[in-house]
């Protein structure tokens, strides 16, 4: 039988992460407990899905990958394909094919299965699903504590799986529990003992309890149950109607250090998930939105071998508070800092699109005469002047470290006033020149390590504007290539 | 290359008061520095064959030279307008003598023109360049700023060093602005002052970083042959170059930040043709790019005033000051005279004249027997650099 899985996985996490108290304490309520994770005001779900998809795939032959499917519920284009953009960021060939999977929490495993589906049936060799959320919850709500930002990635493939596709089973059921419209900015709710009830715990039961009837598994034959949840007290609940062991059998929820990122959540879980099974593993990853998804994989010899770039508990220890309430809303876009000094340069469709090889997949150019390589792209050797005799390379992954810099009190925005101009020498004598993000800028240095991240630079004429910017390098684990 | 040393000469300059001028517009500007030059040159403005007009912004872009047509109602003559960043003023005036030694014109106009206290904003503003996504935010002391902290890397000046050695330059120029009765600002300052300012962008503080003024300085040019007839004391052209870098310094694969080809070659080229072997000895006075103090500092290196990684030692002793060996910018520079960016390049000039002509505006702050002066503007990335060079007597 043609047996499918995931072959790579990663997650991805902001630098950023408030402590609950600090929100709640702004509102005079109690506190849900721990942190949550917050993304930087460079940072969508398109970025955090390529930095996933970046870290996810590594030591991978991208040629291989046929298709970028990407999960969300808070697409930064309504119309729009997100996941061309993050194919292209990624550096993914061109003839794949790419979808938009949206408007559910349960699209991240919907996409998933998709992928899976595609692979076996060999219409494609590979499919990188990417999954990333930053939902809104109203200001002073539960949710407005409890959600979190994150992204995950996982390439589907039937190639050096690491755990293979065992089965699935879905319910479909039409209840107005959580929703958003259109026209909305927060997630709304129903009563919470109906959507966290009969909603939400009631259908984890039932798809969960109907995939091992499928399978004839018992709960004790799941080694790790992963169970995304929207707070603690409902997952306990969960794990206890189901009879597993809550010590060895289920997976940390993420909610007391990320918190509860949206669509992203089921696949962010699975990555860390699989970052810790051993062979032989059996997981259960149940989702649910309007119904629910339990998919089941068995871990195999290959995840030892395994890796990627930033392990999720790296991404985790890695961060900076947020130390400010007003900061944290205005990063969100939900109150207007004073404007800083505005752009004179507006974004332009045509040279994004013209020039997106070296703009959106971060490619330079090597001279075919003399070796000499620079960003962007340049047609004119800098070097021996030869006209058209360059081959593209791309940067994107190359290590570099900062040349020199200043911190630019004139250019930020007055909620982040500091921009760090950085001038990083790369690996073959290229340079880059940008912004550096995710710093503490009275700690970057000269000679400081460095590599590229894809953000959001800024907004003009109603487009997003994305480019690389520079980021400290923190320890990387494993590279597998 | 040729050269037209001894060729072209300014018989006339105007420059406007410089500064907030909130009740001028830019045709106001350029009236006002036109109308000295005529009168300095004893001339009207029908004996005009062509203007050579240098802005940046003012009012707009992409309006050729209409504020000098409608402003100055030159008459149906070629009015050509450029844009060089901080070194369009030059340019205008570069340009206008090169026409003269041509021979197409016998009597023209450069003049330079520029009004950003219209814009609402303090600075240039971000996004300082020609790419929307590369230099989105990009400002000029973010730029400046990455030449300071390589160059104190490389000469091994610790931050207080180097911020020391940048806040002299600045009591410098604060004290030769104080004299000027046109410039923006005519404060003295202290090495504390400018050490305990706010930080525009680290390493550079509020007293590293020009006045953004506004102000108008024009020039009027003959050949030497005829200049004469105009005046008894005309100043001449004795040498320049012009230095446009291959590729932006940002993106420039093994640049030093240290050093700039442009200054190189541009001052190389000038002395070249005028002649100057050994610029720190022979030069009598030089107004140089000074938008930032690291820019001032690395002009005196990279145009020979100063070994390399000596500056700071010039700086030490004065050497630069009004009485020192090579006094620089001694109308206070782009820092305190101000940077309205189309007419800097030709106020510096509008010095080198008047102190060539030992008819500085006050007594006290004229340079002794002065014979050859530099003018110099840097702009843009910076990528692109002017510089002039004049003399009092043909030969």
């Amino acid at each position: 039988m043609h047996k499918v899985g995931i072959s790579l996985c990663g997650g991805y996490l902001p630098i950023y992460r408030i402590d609950r108290k600090l929100i709640a304490d702004n509102w005079g309520r109690s506190c849900l407990g721990g942190e949550r994770a917050v993304a930087n005001n460079d940072e969508d779900a398109i970025t955090m899905a390529v930095e996933a998809a970046r870290n996810c795939l590594c030591g991978v032959n991208k040629d291989e990958v046929d298709g970028l499917f990407f999960a969300t519920t808070s697409a930064p284009y309504q119309e729009k394909m997100n996941s061309a953009m993050i194919a292209t960021a990624a550096d993914l060939k061109r003839d794949i094919v790419t979808a938009d999977f949206a408007h559910s929490l349960r699209t991240g495993t919907g996409a998933l299965k998709a992928a899976l589906d595609s692979v076996k049936a060999g219409s494609t060799r590979s499919v990188l699903v990417t999954s990333a959320d930053c939902r809104l919850g109203y200001p002073r709500s539960d949710q407005e504590q409890n959600f979190g930002d994150g992204a995950a990635a996982v390439l589907v493939s039937d190639q050096n799986i690491i755990a293979t596709f065992e089965g699935d089973y879905s319910i479909c059921n039409e209840m107005h529990d959580v929703w958003r419209n259109p026209e909305d900015t927060y997630v709304r709710t129903w009563e919470g003992r109906f959507i966290l009830g009969e909603g939400y715990t009631n259908h984890m039961v039932e798809v969960i309890q109907g995939i091992l009837k499928k399978y004839q598994l018992a709960p004790k034959d799941i080694s790790t149950a992963v169970l995304p949840a929207s707070d603690l007290k409902t997952h306990k609940g969960l794990v206890r109607k189901l009879g597993l062991d809550p010590e060895t059998q289920v997976q940390d929820p993420l909610l007391s250090s990320v918190g509860f990122c949206g669509a992203a959540q089921p696949l962010l879980m699975l990555v860390a998930a699989l970052e810790d099974a051993r062979p032989g593993d059996l997981l259960l990853l149940a989702n649910y939105a309007d119904g629910a998804d339990a998919l089941l994989f068995k871990v195999t010899e290959n995840c030892a071998s395994a890796g990627c770039r930033r392990k999720l508990r790296e991404l985790l220890d890695h961060n900076i508070m947020l130390t400010s309430y007003a900061r944290f809303l205005s990063y969100k876009g939900l109150i207007e800092a004073m404007p800083g000094e505005p752009f004179r340069l507006f974004p332009s469709a045509t040279v994004t699109w013209r020039e997106r090889n070296s703009i959106i997949r971060a490619h330079g150019s090597r001279c075919q005469q003399c070796g000499a390589t620079a960003f962007p792209v340049q047609r004119i050797c800098f070097q021996c002047h030869s006209k058209d005799q360059f081959v593209e390379v791309p940067l994107a992954d190359r290590e570099g470290e900062v040349f020199t810099f200043t911190l630019d009190n004139l250019a930020g925005r007055s909620d982040d006033p500091v921009i760090v101009q950085t001038i990083a020498q790369l690996e073959d004598n290229a340079r880059f020149y940008g912004m550096m993000t995710d710093c503490v800028p009275s700690e970057v240095k000269l000679g400081m390590p460095v590599k590229l991240t894809f953000r959001r630079i800024y907004d003009g004429m109603g487009i997003h504007n994305y480019f690389w910017k520079l980021r400290p390098v923190i320890k990387e684990s494993v590279s597998n290539g | 290359m040729g050269s037209i040393k001894d060729k072209v000469a300014i018989i006339g300059m105007g420059c406007s008061k410089f500064g907030e001028r909130w009740d001028k517009g830019p045709v106001d500007l350029a009236i006002e520095a036109a109308y000295e030059a005529y009168e300095d040159a004893g001339i009207e403005a029908k004996d005009i064959e062509a203007c050579w007009f240098s802005t940046l912004m003012s009012p707009v872009n992409g309006i050729s030279g209409t504020v000098a047509a409608d402003g100055l109602k030159l008459g149906n003559i070629p009015i050509i307008r450029n844009e060089n960043w901080c070194t369009s003023g030059h340019i205008a005036l570069l340009e206008a003598c090169m026409a003269v030694a041509s021979g197409a014109y016998d009597v023209v106009l450069a003049l330079g023109v520029e009004k950003l206290k219209d814009t609402g904003f303090a600075g240039l503003g971000a996004g300082r360049g020609m790419h929307p996504v590369y230099e989105a935010r990009r400002t000029a002391p973010g730029s400046f700023a990455l030449i300071a902290t390589r160059y104190f890397e490389t000469y091994g000046l610790s931050a207080e060093e180097g911020k020391m050695t940048l806040a002299k330059i600045e009591v410098k120029n604060h004290d030769n602005g104080s004299l000027c009765p046109k410039a923006h600002f005519r404060n003295k300052i202290t090495v504390d002052t400018a050490l305990k300012a706010p930080i525009v962008s680290w390493p550079l503080g509020l007293f590293d970083c020009c006045g953004n003024s506004d102000g108008a300085a024009c020039a009027i040019i003959t050949t030497a042959e005829n200049a004469k007839s105009f005046r008894g004391d005309p100043i001449f052209l004795k040498g320049f170059g012009i230095s446009t870098d291959a590729m932006m310094p940002h993106f420039r694969p093994g640049f030093s930040w240290t050093s700039f080809d442009a200054l190189v070659n541009s001052s190389r080229r000038a002395y070249e043709m005028a002649g100057i072997k050994n610029p720190r000895e022979e030069l009598s006075l030089a107004e140089v790019h000074d938008c930032f103090s690291i820019t001032e500092l690395l002009i005196y290196e990279d145009f020979g005033f100063s070994p390399r990684g000596k500056a700071k030692e010039d700086v030490d002793s004065g050497f630069f000051t009004r009485q020192g060996g090579l006094p620089v910018n001694v109308d206070g520079g782009l820092k305190c005279f101000g940077h309205p960016v189309g007419a800097s390049g030709l106020r510096m000039t509008y010095e080198i004249y008047k102190q060539l002509q030992g008819k500085a505006d006050l007594p006290e702050r004229q340079i002794r027997n002065p014979r050859l002066g530099l003018s110099n503007t840097f702009g843009g990335p910076p990528q692109m650099s002017a510089v002039a060079i004049f003399g009092n007597e043909k030969g």
